[in-house]
């Protein structure tokens, strides 16, 4: 049974990944599972400064989903390459950093920083909710975007490079086709969707950051859409995320067009399920005799496609 | 250290009109808890709810963990319904637990509605009988309260509608004592768990008088053991994690906005 997949150049051995911001810096997880067996982890956010994330509330749970505004606190660059880095490489999977900046000037010193300490990935966060200079700016601005990829490009030779875009159901073509054309080695599909809930006894918001991103099961159709969406569009890898839960709903986004998935709010629910996702995948592929895992990407059977 | 196991519910008992005594019997070998420590709790294995829920244990034996819970929310009021027999996953013990007073601490403990269990677990582990302040709404709602009574030289009852004990809430009655009683002079330490409101008032009175404190927080929570970064208290230190940081702080460290 043939379980990997290639985000590009990069082979993992298996389509499960972490979603940013769900799986700390994995130490958090190293209790839990053997970290080794993933496909690949994702960090949280770094951004060139320590960020000291919103006030709190920072989180509120909906019908199937949770909303977070998190701020996206992080220990900043410095002290990543310093304390984490040496952790992160002794185990063997592939990873990857998910970046963040206010300008673009700041993606490429934390690129260029991240690509010489040799990771494995990076990962552009162009779609974060919760702060106001910067994220989503960037993956809401064609122009910005196309910029800011070319400029990040010209700096990651070695490791691979993922732009992480939001779930903007009327764009999100073109974003897409804009991250392949300017030099993306793949897209990560989707972040959390904006999104907002009231307290209606006090009449205030529920975060103190008033509005938040929302995750969870809760997402998982749009998500889905968007992948099967976007995979007509470009040839580029895509990497699937939101609301996976079991293994069950890691095989409907590569039915639907992805490479490789991220777990994300599951982590927080059960700090084992990424294993289990993995294990699960590999009962589906036997019990479906599935020779290759590579034969489920976009392999979902539409009438009105023929 | 911490694991993701699972438990069948022994029991859950009806104790009051909104609270239940809940005993979960974990179903592997797990890590013994220190007081002050909880769990992440899964009330059921479909997504709606879709987060585990954080409990104080208040007892820890060969029967299992004993959590105290009221009913607030969808979470509490499907664990109400728990039947014996069924299976539960479990996240723990998880936080950092109290800060043991010392031999030749003076320490006075204080608690309000259901974080009673919390100071339970705490006052259950010292080997002398103990000076406790405990204040619920109601007579009904004093929960745990003949197994405490037990564990103390003094108790200071009180109720919100005066209907059992002192009328008042903890925090009134302690104002009055620091004044009033003798006894009350030689405190040199306060452990509190309870509502917001009661421990920023308590944390004012632990100012005043120059006692220390610790006391141990709610806020909301999407994982427990650190990674969502969701449960976050504003501390003199920055932003702390009320589920790997704490739950218990010194009292002096939280700035009350």
């Amino acid at each position: 049974m043939v379980l990997s997949v290639n985000i590009s150049k990069l082979v993992l051995k298996n389509p499960v990944m972490t979603a940013s911001g769900t799986f700390g810096y994995a130490e958090e997880f190293s209790g839990f599972i053997d970290i080794s067996k993933l496909g690949a982890i994702v960090c949280k956010g770094i951004s060139l400064k320590p960020m000291e994330g919103n006030p709190p509330p920072r989180i509120y749970e909906t019908p199937c989903g949770m909303l977070n505004s998190i701020g996206l606190q992080n220990i900043g660059i410095d002290n990543f390459l310093n304390e984490k880095l040496s952790k992160l490489k002794k185990y063997s999977t592939k990873f990857i950093v998910n970046i963040l900046g206010n300008t673009i000037d700041e993606y490429v010193e934390l690129a260029k920083r991240l690509e010489d300490s040799g990771v494995d990935g990076i990962e552009l966060n162009v779609s974060c909710p919760n702060v106001k200079k910067g994220g989503l700016l960037f993956g809401s601005d064609k122009k910005i975007l196309s910029r800011l990829i070319q400029s990040v490009r010209r700096v990651v030779k070695n490791a691979i490079l993922i732009t992480k875009l939001p779930p903007d159901i009327f764009h999100i073509k073109d974003l897409a086709k804009i991250a392949e054309d300017y030099g993306s080695d793949a897209v990560t599909l989707v972040n959390t969707v904006p999104a907002m809930a009231i307290d209606i006894w006090t009449r205030r918001p529920q975060l103190s950051n008033i509005i938040g991103g929302l995750s969870g099961p809760a997402i998982k159709p749009i998500a889905v859409k968007i992948v099967w969406d976007v995979s007509k569009v470009v040839k580029i890898p895509i990497i699937g995320v939101g609301g996976i839960l079991n293994y069950k709903d890691a095989v409907e986004y590569l039915l639907a067009g992805a490479t490789a998935i991220q777990v994300g709010t599951a982590n927080f629910l059960n700090p084992g399920v990424t294993i289990e996702v993995i294990e699960g995948i590999k009962t589906y592929m036997r019990e479906n005799r599935v020779k290759d895992v590579k034969d489920l990407i976009g392999a979902v059977q539409c009438k009105v496609d023929k | 250290m911490s694991k993701l196991f699972d438990a069948e519910v022994v029991v859950n008992k009806k104790i009051s009109e909104k609270s239940n005594i809940l005993i979960l019997k974990p179903l592997e070998e797990v890590p013994l808890p220190k007081p002050g420590q909880f769990y992440m709790l899964g009330v059921n294995d479909l997504c709606e709810p879709l987060l585990k829920r954080p409990f104080s244990f208040f007892k820890y034996n060969k029967r299992g963990i004993h959590i105290l819970f009221s009913v607030r929310g969808k979470g509490t009021k499907i664990m109400r319904e728990f039947n014996t027999g069924m299976r539960v996953r479990v996240i723990g013990p998880l936080g950092n637990g109290y800060k043991m007073p010392s031999e030749n601490d003076k320490p006075l403990f204080i608690a309000g509605g259901t974080g009673i269990a919390s100071i339970y677990s705490l006052v259950s582990s010292i080997n002398k009988k103990v000076c406790l302040i405990y204040g619920a709404s109601c007579m009904e709602e004093l929960l745990l309260i003949n197994d405490i009574k037990k564990l103390c030289v003094n108790a200071f009852i009180c109720t919100d509608d005066g209907s059992v004990g002192l009328r008042g809430t903890v925090v009134e009655v302690l104002k009055r004592r620091m004044m009033s009683d003798i006894r009350f002079k030689d405190f040199n330490v306060m452990y509190a768990c309870g509502p917001k409101p009661m421990l920023k008032a308590l944390a004012e009175i632990a100012y005043k008088y120059n006692i220390k404190g610790y006391i141990s927080l709610e806020e909301r929570m999407a994982c427990g053991f650190g990674s969502c970064l969701g449960c976050a208290v504003e501390t003199k230190d920055g932003y702390k994690m009320v589920c790997k940081d704490g739950p218990v702080f010194p009292i002096e460290q939280i700035l009350w906005r």
